[in-house]
């Protein structure tokens, strides 16, 4: 977006007078900025309409009595909404899970995609096939990735079977309350860890071959140019990772609705299932936003302190 | 996003180099291969036997289970579920609404976001850079926080259905596809892609008397093709794949997409083989377009961490 305007290329042959050519660019600035409104405006005002105005309805929807279908207008309560949540058990325990779930998924997610990557970050026979294989569950759906693994987990089912054969005798995965969000958690990895293979995978591009060969030079290990040339030039990729599976964990929902619904006692309950078990079988819009709203704070802070964290770390470098 | 990554397989990265002293010795590349071998079986043979199995009667499903032929096409073989499938519920219908609205959201998708960012990128107009601004403030806020909201403000929108004006867009094909058209991430991906372009070209087009509607069709957009592809790739899958939304806002048949069919199999008696049947058909389309344009998965997963 140059806000520079350059002088129009001379074309050749007569010139059109002084005064006619800033006449010409001034209308032509006008027209200018109307068409790149046409062009601008359907997509500004989907925008407007299906991202905006939901966003502040977090915030305003929140403080009122709001229900999805009602004859009466919604009506402001205040902080109703919120002193209902705080006192609500399933509420606590819906934040305890979500947190939970992003704590450990996201180094686990992240380091074990940074493994797979270094593993396939070379030429030898066969460097496709992997690469290939370790993606496939990414473009494969979490509704699927759910339901297949509902199987797997069954108390007799696959896992267990496997398990069975080195001795070990696996847990009730689904059915027991310590158990259901980390059969929840592996399963998710599973899925999800193809996608940032790849995204370390380009980040490793971006190292310089030279400061390897330099390293060697040296006479680092493989294990000493990992710490010193790999890891630190991985930084701006590392911040990308992490905020973006953060994120995307804190919206844990379709593996809950589709293998446990919640449960067993509530072990599995996360912030979006319980926004959608009020906001929509249960009706209750306000209760819903004033959910959504503590989500969207997590996010914030989240995002604010990667942000935060990243800066301090230039600043000392 | 000028520096994409070409394959899969030509992500070439520099490699930490082996000390003389040191040599690797043999067992270690053992050692990897290994590694990477048991995590292929790791990542591979659920989707394997979930497609094995899609073809077994749920008795030896269960039976096989206990050994190797859990992974293998063996036994008695038939295509029973698939037709079970399409008989216990309007298949054909629910893949016919998740195509139209896939191909719908991602094909007006390109358009409207394309042109938004052409507008943003190449064009001096009041309040841009405001608007890009937003659009891009925007970015961080995961469609969950607002879909309930979302869900509220939809049931309370006009709706012309044809004959009359009703209140609500619930359970049309309309609210599962307009939300989504327009989209930041593909606006932000197409504006970056469209900087790297040379501001002469269309400079030269403009004093040659090109329209500014001409020079994005018949300059940008040809030149376009890997952002395109990025973005088409990035709101197809998402689109096929939705789930929460349409749980929502669908309540019959007729514009229930395939994702949100799959719930039948679980409230009737469960039969494993035809729910093993029906993940088949839904995903196996999804997996062959992949691994025939891997190259433009790959560029556009990558491209993503490369802005980052």
């Amino acid at each position: 977006m140059s806000t520079i305007v350059k002088p129009a290329p001379a074309r050749s042959g007569a010139a059109p007078a002084p005064a006619r050519r800033a006449r010409t660019r001034l209308v032509g600035g006008r027209k200018e900025a109307a068409v790149g409104w046409v062009m601008l405006l359907p997509a500004a005002v989907l925008i407007l309409t299906f991202l905006l105005v939901p966003i502040g309805l977090t915030f305003g929807l929140a403080f009122t009595n709001a229900r999805l279908v009602s004859p009466e207008p919604a009506r402001f309560v205040g902080m109703d909404n919120f002193v209902a949540l705080f006192t609500d058990d399933t509420f606590w325990a819906s934040l305890r899970n979500t947190i939970v779930f992003t704590v450990v998924i996201v180094p686990f997610q992240s380091g074990l995609a940074l493994v797979l990557a270094l593993l396939v970050n070379t030429r030898t026979r066969g460097t496709t096939f992997f690469r290939t294989v370790f993606f496939l569950p990414v473009v494969t759906s979490i509704v699927v990735v759910s339901m297949l693994w509902l199987f797997m987990y069954q108390k007799d089912g696959l896992i267990n079977v496997l398990l069975s054969k080195v001795g070990i005798q696996g847990p009730d995965w689904l059915g027991d309350p310590h158990w259901a969000l980390l059969a929840i958690i592996l399963m998710s990895a599973w899925q999800a860890m193809g996608f940032h293979m790849i995204i370390w995978l380009a980040g490793l591009q971006t190292v310089p071959a030279e400061l390897y060969e330099a390293a060697a030079l040296d006479g680092a290990t493989r294990w000493q140019q990992f710490a010193h040339v790999t890891w630190p030039g991985l930084r701006a990729t590392r911040t990308f990772i992490l905020i973006t599976i953060t994120i995307a964990a804190f919206g844990l929902f379709t593996q809950v609705q589709v293998m446990t619904q919640g449960g067993p006692l509530n072990s599995t309950t996360t912030l979006v299932f319980q926004a959608v078990r009020s906001g929509f079988q249960q009706q209750q819009t306000g209760y819903a936003s004033a959910i959504s709203l503590v989500f969207f704070v997590l996010v914030l802070v989240v995002t604010l302190i990667q942000r935060f964290l990243t800066r301090d770390k230039e600043a000392r470098r | 996003m000028t520096d994409t990554i070409r394959d899969v397989a030509d992500i070439e990265t520099p490699h930490p180099v082996e000390p003389e002293r040191h040599r690797r010795p043999a067992w270690r590349a053992g050692l990897t291969l290994a590694l990477k071998i048991v995590l292929a079986l790791v990542f591979g043979l659920p989707l394997v036997f979930m497609i094995v199995s899609s073809f077994k009667p749920d008795a030896q499903i269960f039976h096989d289970l206990d050994g190797i032929q859990a992974f293998l096409p063996v036994g008695d073989l038939s295509v029973d579920n698939y037709v079970g499938v399409f008989d216990r519920v309007p298949f054909a219908q629910f893949l016919f609404n998740s195509i139209l609205i896939s191909v719908l959201t991602v094909g007006l998708g390109l358009i409207m976001n394309s042109l938004a960012a052409f507008a943003l990128s190449r064009m001096r107009i009041p309040g841009g850079r405001i608007a890009l601004g937003v659009i891009l403030a925007t970015l961080i806020v995961p469609f969950e926080v607002m879909a309930l909201p979302l869900l509220w403000e939809v049931n309370q929108l006009p709706y012309f259905d044809g004959t009359q004006i009703v209140q609500g867009w619930l359970d049309t094909y309309t609210v599962q596809i307009v939300p989504f058209i327009a989209n930041a991430f593909s606006i932000f991906l197409f504006y970056q892609y469209f900087d790297s372009i040379p501001k002469e070209l269309d400079e030269a087009a403009r004093v040659d008397g090109a329209g500014w509607f001409r020079i994005y069709r018949s300059i940008i957009m040809p030149l376009a093709g890997p952002a395109v592809a990025t973005v088409a790739i990035l709101t197809f899958l998402p689109a096929w794949n939705q789930y929460l939304w349409p749980l929502m806002v669908t309540q019959s048949e007729a514009v229930r997409p395939a994702m949100v069919g799959i719930d039948y199999f679980k409230q009737l008696n469960t039969s494993w083989g035809q729910i093993m049947a029906y993940a088949s058909i839904i995903t196996v389309p999804v997996l062959a377009l992949f691994v025939a344009f891997q190259r433009s998965f790959v560029n556009s997963i990558a491209s993503q961490g490369l802005k980052g």
